[in-house]
């Protein structure tokens, strides 16, 4: 998802979620479904944030802690929590989020590359910020979320 | 036209032909003399340059053309079947297979260079084959067999590159010419959605004959009338028609794509002059722009004795009765004997599998359920319904199941041209190339048999002459046959050679430390073999650039174990070598032991299960700090799944008591410890999906009837 530079009434759908106190934006294309929380079978002697895999509708689909993978306070899955399946590069995952319960239009021109510094969050997951009326949203950068030449790097620190 | 619809249909054909051509070569260069192979390899070359260009792909038409040239002068007996011409023609089907690659990746075949093999084949056709048919000439002068040179080039089409004219034929267009007539190559493309293509063929040539004299048809008349072409089909029209009309008139009959017409000009002359028009194009062609081509590749040669005289007399009648000397008997393609099979896209395949994987699951569900409610009529329909569903998943796993006849036949082809280049000689015979095998497994166990052929091809069989010493016949054999048993299919590679020296792996394995000289006396041959599967052990004196018996060896074990299936090795020294490799029957369902280890379920493929045992916490030994048991005499390490993979305990571990799982990769043993047996059940393999690629231990999943996600054990991976 390369930020787009052009200038226009040019709209991105993207769905919008909530990681400890900021939102998020995953476009609406690579998101196949929103799911609650279910039981999920641990996978051992992966990275930390990997929490496992369980079945969706007959694929064993792994999923990964968004919050364990930005390195983000570990907290208890409330109500609200969400497993997001995205599908990258013919690789479908599930991303455990705080909530997801929106989705909103945001118009290419409003796109803005990511801040030089971002706390927490290395800017490399970052595809841009949009600005919306009042609330600022994270566009996040699938594909380098989900590389697996960083899991791999991953997994070896692990060992 | 959308050809992409074409395309897959176009790369599965073209595969069927390139195959069939190889496999013919081959029984070619066995056997000759054998006029019916050169004319079935003549008919692949064929279908194949009308395939090609139908989808556009000129450079594949082209050269399929020049071969079939050669082909053509062959089945006519001009042309002897050498080693030179089967090389060439070998390495055509080569490049026709990476033209056919190229084609598949990047959707042209462009980048594909055929000029050198193009050249020898012109070479082919115009060398040796001429000075025979100038002799011919000159005994029969009428004599239509005779084939002499290619007399037209055309600056686009491939197709239209040469037009073989006999002497009697030259001498009539000679004399015609003189009397006012013209003659013309009229190439008349059909279009592809042509439905008649014999009817429609019937009414162009008839509406020739209606404007001009047809001195010749290629393919012939009763070839057109048969449908023995594919869509274009050239005319040697004599006529005093301009070439516009000529255009016109063919263009009239519906379902015409479009009418080439080039002039043959300059008869008598070494040089033909030709004169295209294509429709379409501006009429009145540059002249010099065509004529550079026509100087590259068309020479017009025509013997000086032939009597022009007597023929131009004959010009209508002899028009008619001049038949080709091509494809009078020719076995009818395109109209294959119909099987009774469907071609089925493997992912639809994969799709049927995966519902029906999704119904196993379910039924599982459905028999716990049943079991748990205690219903007599919910038991017994779901009794039924569990043998409907066996009955069903025996036919979903068989409709999986292909011959591994698919992966067996390049190998004939890889054997003759590795004895060639090893100066060996060799007699290789495949049986039961009809076994089947999942699909899966079929794709993965070519590399691993190529190895193996090689090996056996290399350190196996002797050189020729140590086998005259040996008193063995000078040619070796290869054998490779597969045959099903039970659940196992079994692929044997015998060779006749050498055998391997027992005692030269045992001091290489003794040298390596793998085993000391004591312990390996009293290993059998077959332990003793189990040593070439070792990474990087190798008994050959020097490694050659095919592969040292053993270099890569580990290699392929590793991944016929990874398939799910192993490999022994039997032989005798100075009488041969046997690689048996025996593989599952399918590997998308198989049989497991589930296992629960604190609240963790985990399977365990039956196949890699040697028993499951209960041991007292008394037998647990430790040497070297590792847990070891005595299992019927040998040392086992025992090894606790919970520490294994990182498992939180949530419950007291029964102190005295112990379940393990005694599995085993190749010959060497592991026990498993495990809190507790659920049982023994069919299970879906599953894979973790690109994300989790490479998990260590784990080999896949499966779903349980519970709907929980279930890890399968990788005993390999733990063994080693």
């Amino acid at each position: 998802m390369a930020v787009e530079m052009t200038q226009g009434s040019m709209e991105r759908k993207v769905i919008v979620f909530r990681l400890k106190d900021e939102e998020y934006g995953v476009d609406v294309n690579q998101v196949r479904s929103i799911e609650r929380m279910q039981k999920i079978t641990r996978v051992p002697r992966t990275a930390n944030f990997v929490k496992g895999v369980i079945n969706l509708r007959g694929v064993v689909t792994p999923i990964i802690d968004l919050r364990e993978r930005f390195g983000l306070a570990q907290e208890e899955h409330s109500e609200n929590t969400r497993i997001i399946i995205v599908a990258v590069d013919s690789m479908e995952v599930g991303l455990i989020v705080d909530a997801a319960n929106d989705v909103v239009d945001i118009q290419e021109s409003s796109i803005e590359p990511p801040p030089a510094v971002v706390g927490g969050i290395q800017a490399a997951y970052l595809s841009g910020v949009a600005k919306l009326a009042d609330r600022l949203l994270i566009l996040l950068n699938l594909t380098k979320v989900l590389s697996a030449e960083e899991i791999q790097q991953l997994n070896h620190l692990e060992k | 036209m959308d050809m992409n619809q074409y395309l897959s249909m176009f790369i599965d054909e073209s595969r069927e032909h390139l195959q069939s051509l190889n496999d013919e070569l081959l029984n070619l260069e066995q056997s000759p003399d054998s006029l019916d192979t050169i004319q079935v390899i003549f008919r692949s070359a064929h279908t194949l340059k009308g395939m090609a260009a139908t989808m556009g792909f000129e450079q594949m038409a082209h050269l399929t053309h020049e071969m079939e040239n050669a082909l053509d002068l062959m089945r006519n007996e001009k042309l002897n079947v050498t080693t030179g011409v089967m090389d060439i023609l070998f390495t055509c089907v080569d490049l026709l297979e990476a033209q056919l690659s190229s084609i598949i990746e990047r959707g042209s075949d462009t980048d594909i260079d055929i000029s050198q093999q193009v050249e020898l084949l012109r070479a082919l056709v115009a060398g040796k084959p001429m000075t025979e048919a100038q002799q011919l000439a000159a005994a029969e002068a009428a004599a239509a067999t005779a084939t002499v040179a290619p007399v037209a080039g055309s600056a686009d089409a491939a197709d239209q590159t040469d037009f073989l004219l006999n002497q009697y034929e030259q001498a009539v267009i000679g004399q015609a010419v003189e009397k006012g007539f013209t003659a013309y190559i009229v190439t008349v493309t059909l279009s592809p959605q042509c439905m008649l293509r014999a009817a429609r063929a019937y009414m162009v040539v008839d509406a020739y004959e209606q404007i001009g004299e047809l001195l010749r048809a290629e393919p012939s008349v009763e070839d057109l009338e048969q449908e023995n072409f594919e869509f274009d089909f050239r005319l040697l029209l004599m006529t005093t028609e301009s070439s516009e009309s000529i255009q016109a008139v063919g263009l009239r009959i519906s379902e015409v794509a479009s009418i080439d017409v080039a002039e043959l000009t300059n008869i008598g002359t070494a040089t033909s002059q030709l004169t295209p028009s294509k429709q379409g194009e501006q009429p009145g062609p540059n002249p010099t722009e065509y004529a550079k081509s026509t100087d590259a590749n068309s020479t017009f040669v025509q013997s000086p004795g032939a009597n022009q005289g007597n023929a131009a007399d004959d010009v209508p009648e002899t028009g008619k009765s001049a038949k080709p000397n091509s494809g009078t008997n020719v076995v009818q393609h395109g109209h294959k004997t119909a099987s009774k099979s469907v071609r089925v896209d493997t992912e639809r395949l994969d799709t049927l599998l995966n519902l029906f994987s999704e119904l196993v699951i379910d039924r599982t569900r459905l028999e716990k359920i049943s079991r748990d409610m205690n219903h007599p009529e919910l038991i017994e329909t779901v009794e039924h319904m569990s043998r409907i569903s066996s009955d069903l998943q025996n036919l979903v796993m068989t409709i999986r199941m292909v011959p591994v006849e698919t992966v067996f036949n390049r190998f004939p082809r890889m054997v003759r041209d590795l004895a060639k280049e090893l100066g060996k000689k060799v007699d290789f015979n495949i049986t039961g190339a009809e076994t089947e095998l999942d699909r899966t497994v079929v794709d993965e166990i070519g590399d691993p048999l190529v190895h193996m052929l090689r090996n056996a091809l290399d350190h196996g069989l002797e050189a020729p002459e140590k086998r005259m010493q040996n008193g063995k016949p000078e040619t070796g054999t290869i054998h490779l046959h597969a045959y099903q048993s039970g659940n196992h299919v079994f692929i044997e590679i015998t060779d006749d050679g050498n055998g391997i020296d027992r005692s030269k792996i045992v001091k290489k394995a003794v040298e390596r430390g793998l085993v000391t000289q004591v312990k390996a006396d009293s290993l059998s041959d077959e332990e003793v073999f189990l040593f070439m599967f070792q990474s990087g052990f190798s008994t050959a004196e020097k490694i050659s650039d095919v592969s040292g018996r053993g270099v890569g060896l580990d290699v392929v074990k590793n991944k016929i174990e990874s398939l799910g299936g192993r490999v022994i090795v039997k032989s005798q020294l100075g009488k041969g070598t046997s690689f048996i490799i025996q593989l599952p029957l399918t590997l998308s369902i198989i049989q497991a032991m589930l296992v629960k280890i604190y609240d963790e379920t985990y399977a365990i493929p039956l196949s890699s299960i040697i028993e499951t045992a209960m041991i007292k916490k008394s037998d647990i030994k430790t040497v070297h700090r590792q847990a070891v048991i005595d299992f019927r005499g040998h040392v086992v390490p025992l090894i606790s799944l919970s520490r294994f993979f990182q498992i939180s305990e949530t419950e007291q571990w029964s102190e005295q008591e112990r379940n393990v799982v005694v599995v085993r990769k190749g010959e060497r043993l592991a026990a498993l410890e495990v809190h507790q047996f659920i049982g023994q059940q069919e299970i879906v393999l599953k894979s973790l999906g690109k994300y989790l690629s490479h998990v260590f231990a784990i080999s896949g999943a499966t779903i349980l009837g519970d709907g929980q996600v279930a890890l399968i054990i990788d005993c390999n991976a733990i063994i080693s």
